[in-house]
């Protein structure tokens, strides 16, 4: 099982931690992982973005043109990366700011407001917590237990305390997300 | 200490491999794509876990000589940059090597020429493998093309570099360094602090003034000197050459590549294979010494080779003198920072290759 994920939004909503955090977890399940970032110029204010992939064998390419997930968080990734999901893949995204909304039909699209929902649980800092939760629903690929021990190693010890907020973002990620076609 | 698994990025894992190694010193200037291996080390403070010295230099060139002062006195030490930084330290580097030094010099390569950009490239090969500097010269120049074997090469690296008293590179590049993947760290070796004979440790009661100098006035004796630097780089291509192969034993067409190029193809061998290609990947490790035999075996057996690299074609001279003649070698690659996708690089078998 192989699994190419593509993680896409501005600078600053977590998209290469939630990465990391994917990746760490895959580890704890004893995956074999990369997380690919975009870096330098393009990050700066504009659009950041991660490739993560997690497979039982071990991974050849960590920079690829196609994917099997695409976690879309703005509208200009959206554009630029709507059309890399593979036929049959996913598409998750987040509604907020969206002006185009998805419009392929050869791929299974979800759609979670999870910005809106941060806003709501006054936390918006548990906003790429809350899209990692509608992801392992719809793709349960890493088990929640082992994204908790992923949690854990990859936030400095002084953060620990905040794992259980984490924790019950990524639940309410399950809940709220919903399938579009 | 026990094996340590961790996610880290290629950077990182070279840098936390330098203190676990036992290295003595640590010299560089920043440049991105590889500001983090010197950020890790400030951070670690290795000077209190192992004593190993850590400095920013001033410069380039000024860390270069901090290193031929170092491996002078028969030091474990090692500096890092990004090509154009590599560039700079050039004349360093054919100065160690013309006084037989051992040390690492890691390129984490960038697009060029000139500044370029900061995105991956390979278009340095020339320059790791064919001297750099100026002088009949070669250094061992190790390929990594996972974290893993970014953490690994840097012991590999300084093992020949003291074996053939010679500096030896690591050269990765952007993609590389900057990605994350799960390492597994050896324990940490004990610094060796019993120096060589032949440092520079001061007057030793007993034995003859040690001199560390690349300059020998007598044209006779430096021809000499040239034949012993010439006789040394031999054995390496005797003894060191290292590369592996996948998926070879039935493949009627072949890519060679390194470092990230050659994980690219990896893919493109799947996406191929499922077409019915039978394709398969001989990746150099060591880019000097190449592996030049077994690429002169391989093309006995396959009816092309494609040579994939980040650049405009610089390792396909070598794979050419290699083949010789038997069958077509041809390159594709993308450059400037651009990493080419494995679909591209199946397109460009058909083309240039299979339908060529």
């Amino acid at each position: 099982m192989t699994e190419e994920i593509i993680i896409a939004g501005f600078g600053g909503q977590g998209v290469l931690s939630m990465g990391k955090i994917m990746a760490y977890s895959g580890i704890m399940q004893d995956m074999e992982v990369s997380w690919m970032p975009s870096y330098g110029p393009e990050m700066r204010g504009g659009t950041a973005n991660v490739t993560v992939i997690l497979s039982e064998e071990r991974i050849s390419s960590p920079i690829i043109r196609v994917f099997d997930t695409a976690i879309i968080l703005n509208q200009q990734s959206m554009d630029k990366f709507e059309k890399s999901v593979k036929p049959g893949g996913t598409l998750i995204y987040d509604g907020n700011g969206i002006t185009r909304h998805p419009e392929r039909k050869d791929i299974t699209v979800y759609r979670i407001d999870a910005a809106e929902e941060a806003t709501k649980l006054e936390s918006t800092k548990t906003f790429n917590m809350i899209v990692l939760g509608g992801f392992l629903k719809v793709r349960p690929i890493i088990k929640l237990e082992n994204v908790l021990k992923g949690l854990k190693k990859s936030l400095p010890e002084r953060y620990h305390h905040m794992i259980p907020m984490n924790e019950s973002a990524l639940m309410r990620g399950m809940e709220i997300i919903n399938r579009l076609n | 200490m026990e094996k340590e698994l961790r996610l880290m990025k290629g950077n990182e894992a070279l840098a936390e491999a330098a203190i676990r190694a036992g290295a003595d010193g640590y010299f560089g200037y920043p440049i991105t794509p590889q500001s983090e291996v010197m950020e890790y080390l400030m951070q670690e403070k290795p000077h209190e876990r192992t004593g190993m010295v850590v400095l920013q230099a001033e410069s380039e060139v000024a860390a270069i000589n901090m290193v031929y002062g170092g491996a002078g006195c028969g030091k474990m030490v090692m500096t890092s940059s990004s090509s154009p930084g590599v560039s700079l330290k050039q004349e360093g580097i054919t100065y160690i090597a013309g006084a037989e030094l051992p040390c690492l010099i890691v390129n984490v390569v960038r697009g060029g020429p000139g500044l370029g950009t900061i995105q991956p490239a390979q278009s340095d090969y020339f320059q790791a493998t064919k001297g750099g500097g100026h002088g009949d010269y070669n250094l061992i120049v190790l390929a990594p093309s996972s974290v893993q074997e970014m953490a690994d090469f840097v012991e590999l690296a300084f093992d020949l570099a003291f074996k053939y008293r010679n500096p030896a590179m690591i050269l990765s590049d952007g993609a590389i360094g900057q990605m994350m993947e799960k390492v597994w760290l050896k324990p940490q070796k004990e610094r060796n602090l019993k120096l060589p004979e032949w440092g520079t440790t001061g007057k030793t009661p007993g034995r003859e003034r040690n001199i560390i100098t690349s300059l020998d006035l007598n044209p006779a004796k430096q021809e000499q000197f040239n034949h012993k630097l010439q006789a040394k780089y031999r054995e390496m291509e005797k003894n060191e050459v290292r590369y592996e192969e996948f998926q070879c034993d039935d493949a009627e067409y072949l890519f060679v590549a390194y470092g990230t190029s050659a994980r690219v193809c990896q893919k493109a061998i799947q996406l191929a294979r499922a077409e019915g290609i039978k394709v398969g990947l001989l990746r150099p490790i060591t880019l000097f010494p190449f592996p030049k035999k077994i690429i002169h075996e391989r093309a006995g057996q396959v009816k092309g080779i494609l040579c994939v690299e980040m650049s405009a074609g610089q390792m396909v001279e070598d794979v050419r003198l290699a083949v010789n003649g038997l069958i077509p070698v041809e390159h594709w690659g993308r450059m400037g920072g651009i990493v080419p996708t494995p679909e591209e690089a199946v397109e460009n078998l058909k083309s240039k290759i299979i339908g060529g």
